[in-house]
């Protein structure tokens, strides 16, 4: 039953988004040295975030899925993994928006923040025709699962990597030095980024639940009208 | 609520704005898209529920009116 307790969430999630947005445009400050433009903040950092999280966790259910064999495992993996690509789409969007509002350029190469990103970013693009080329469901399955554990380690790693090199203008915001964030800035963050957080479970809650009633539907229709042939190759596994 | 909005803060919407404005746009975009994209799926499985509900009615009707026919097909 993916469906328990989606409504509940789904309220939560409402109440934290509003809630969030509420601080954001009448509580936080107005920082000294962006002005308005570091609003983008408090939405494109908490994305960045879950995001990131989301393929860490997209491998976790990967490797669960290969000590168990469950193919419910493997349905987890790929929705965590395609709702942060969806979520890594509005971080490079409000990324290069908030970077054409400050530096004055849509894209900076030179930046290790940015590019990093990009290629984690396109590491996951990779995903879907990786699924698309193998057939079999099981092995399709299998190799995915290996895919998102070996993709999902190196996402720390790059992030530490990328911590480790010299910025050039990418801000660092929570830096053990110069003092990092007042408190009402933290505040409102650290609630966009649960209202984030929360969203991001919300959605693939919905996700498998559409999967779930989807594949249900399938095996009504196999046992009503017998077997039903097989529209070529399938990305998302099939969840019962 | 009208007194808490009027001692807010206001929104500087100049060059600073269109910007901000985009960016939660963008998010709210995708949300959306997201959202319908959804309501289509379940538009779907709820069509293809229906053509499997008449399937299943006309199969029991047809069972209640002649049970023998089943063991004449096969």
């Amino acid at each position: 039953m993916y469906s328990q307790g989606l409504r509940p969430l789904s309220i939560a999630t409402v109440v934290a988004l509003a809630a969030g947005l509420a601080l954001v445009f009448f509580y936080a400050p107005l920082d000294a040295d962006q002005g308005f433009i570091q609003k983008i903040f408090y939405l494109h950092v908490p994305l960045a975030i879950t995001s990131l999280v989301g393929f860490v966790v997209g491998g976790v259910f990967a490797v669960l899925h290969l000590r168990s064999g469950e193919r419910r495992w493997d349905a987890w993996s790929y929705v965590s993994i395609h709702m942060s690509v969806i979520f890594g789409v509005a971080v490079l969007i409000t990324g290069s928006i908030w970077a054409k509002a400050s530096w004055g350029h849509w894209w900076v190469w030179e930046e290790p923040t940015l590019v990093s990103f990009l290629i984690v970013f396109l590491l996951y693009a990779t995903y879907y025709p990786f699924r698309y080329a193998i057939e079999d469901p099981e092995r399709q399955g299998r190799y995915a699962s290996v895919f998102a554990v070996t993709a999902g380690a190196f996402v720390p790693l790059n992030f530490m990597a990328v911590r480790m090199a010299q910025s050039l203008v990418h801000p660092r915001v929570f830096a053990t030095t110069n003092g990092g964030l007042p408190g009402s800035m933290l505040l409102t963050f650290l609630v966009c980024l649960a209202a984030t957080a929360l969203l991001w479970i919300t959605l693939v809650k919905l996700e498998l639940t559409a999967k779930s009633a989807s594949g249900q539907l399938k095996r009504l229709r196999r046992a009503l009208e017998g077997p039903v042939p097989r529209a070529g190759s399938r990305i998302a596994p099939e969840v019962s | 609520m009208l007194e808490l909005l009027a001692g807010a803060p206001a929104l500087p919407l100049d060059e600073a704005g269109k910007y901000v404005a985009g960016a939660y746009v963008v998010f709210l975009l995708l949300i959306v898209v997201y959202v319908a994209i959804m309501a289509a799926k379940l538009q779907r499985i709820e069509r293809e529920l229906r053509e499997l509900a008449v399937v299943a009615e006309s199969r029991a009707n047809g069972a209640t009116a002649a049970p023998g026919r089943e063991e004449v097909n096969a």
